[in-house]
């Protein structure tokens, strides 16, 4: 690994952290984990954007970091409305276990 | 690729792994908002502030703390009875390994092709701005529309219920 290139190293925790994110999304019942989960696996699509930006061949022209700024905001939207989704069923339903959330009538 | 390297992926990855493990609903927030920092200053070692910074602002300024709100809101501190994992923890946990170990077979793969060091692009909040003002200026706009629809959705979905509907 001494004369692998940096970037592996980042792709590597990229692809860990998007792979917890992955089991935590799958494996949780509250419905508030799996966004957690959502949550880090963008946050691993926005570190390998950073770091090919990084290392790629045309820093200058801001292309990856762009993307990843968009990304960012894109994904605070995405929490917004996931929590509040998660708040009006638990509203509902009194509970924000997945599992017993198995209808779609009210 | 250093000894700070190693600490802050090592800081990221433990507190991904908490967030997801942890059984208390409030401690799993605490360990995402790890992961978050060690994620910004992942962002910060590959030379991308605007992004470091934005980062910090965005997901531990303002993921977090809705996070820390949807919880206290849906008494998610209480333990649940049935435990904390569903039923086909074993089937989602095999997929998030196969995942990974298609990704890391792929990147190990793809090493000796990857770029080697290269020099440290500078890159000022000016030049970002430009940028933003000039060649991304319909992707800005959109995402403010996006962000301006997010923030009305939220509210909407999210504001009490009519008595009579009920």
């Amino acid at each position: 690994m001494a004369m692998a290139p940096p970037l592996v190293g980042y792709l590597l925790v990229a692809a860990l952290i998007f792979a917890i994110g992955l089991a935590g999304a799958l494996t949780r019942r509250n419905a508030i984990l799996v966004l957690i989960g959502i949550e880090l696996m963008l946050n691993a699509a926005n570190l390998n954007l950073i770091a090919f930006w990084r290392y790629g061949p045309h820093p200058e022209a801001l292309t990856g970091m762009m993307f990843a700024i968009f990304s960012i905001a894109v994904a605070a939207a995405e929490a917004a409305v996931g929590l509040g989704l998660v708040i009006s069923i638990y509203r509902h339903a009194k509970t924000t276990d997945l599992e017993k959330m198995n209808r779609m009538k009210g | 690729m250093g000894f700070a390297f190693y600490l802050v992926s090592a800081l990221t990855v433990g507190g991904a792994l908490a967030a997801v493990l942890l059984k208390n609903l409030v401690h799993c927030a605490l360990a995402l908002t790890l992961a978050f920092l060690g994620l910004a200053l992942l962002f910060l070692q590959l030379d991308a502030q605007f992004a470091g910074f934005a980062q910090i602002l965005v997901y531990i300024g303002a993921v977090a703390i809705l996070v820390v709100f949807a919880i206290l809101l849906t008494r998610g501190s209480e333990l649940p009875r049935e435990g904390v994992f569903s039923k086909t923890w074993l089937a989602g946990l095999m997929i998030a390994a196969a995942v990974f170990a298609v990704l890391g077979w792929g990147v190990l793969r793809a090493a000796p092709w990857l770029p080697q060091e290269a020099a440290t692009p500078s890159v000022t909040v000016h030049q970002i701005g430009v940028e933003l003002m000039g060649r991304y200026v319909l992707p800005l706009e959109i995402v403010a529309v996006l962000l301006t629809a997010a923030l009305l959705g939220a509210v909407i979905v999210a504001m009490h219920e009519k008595e009579g509907a009920k």
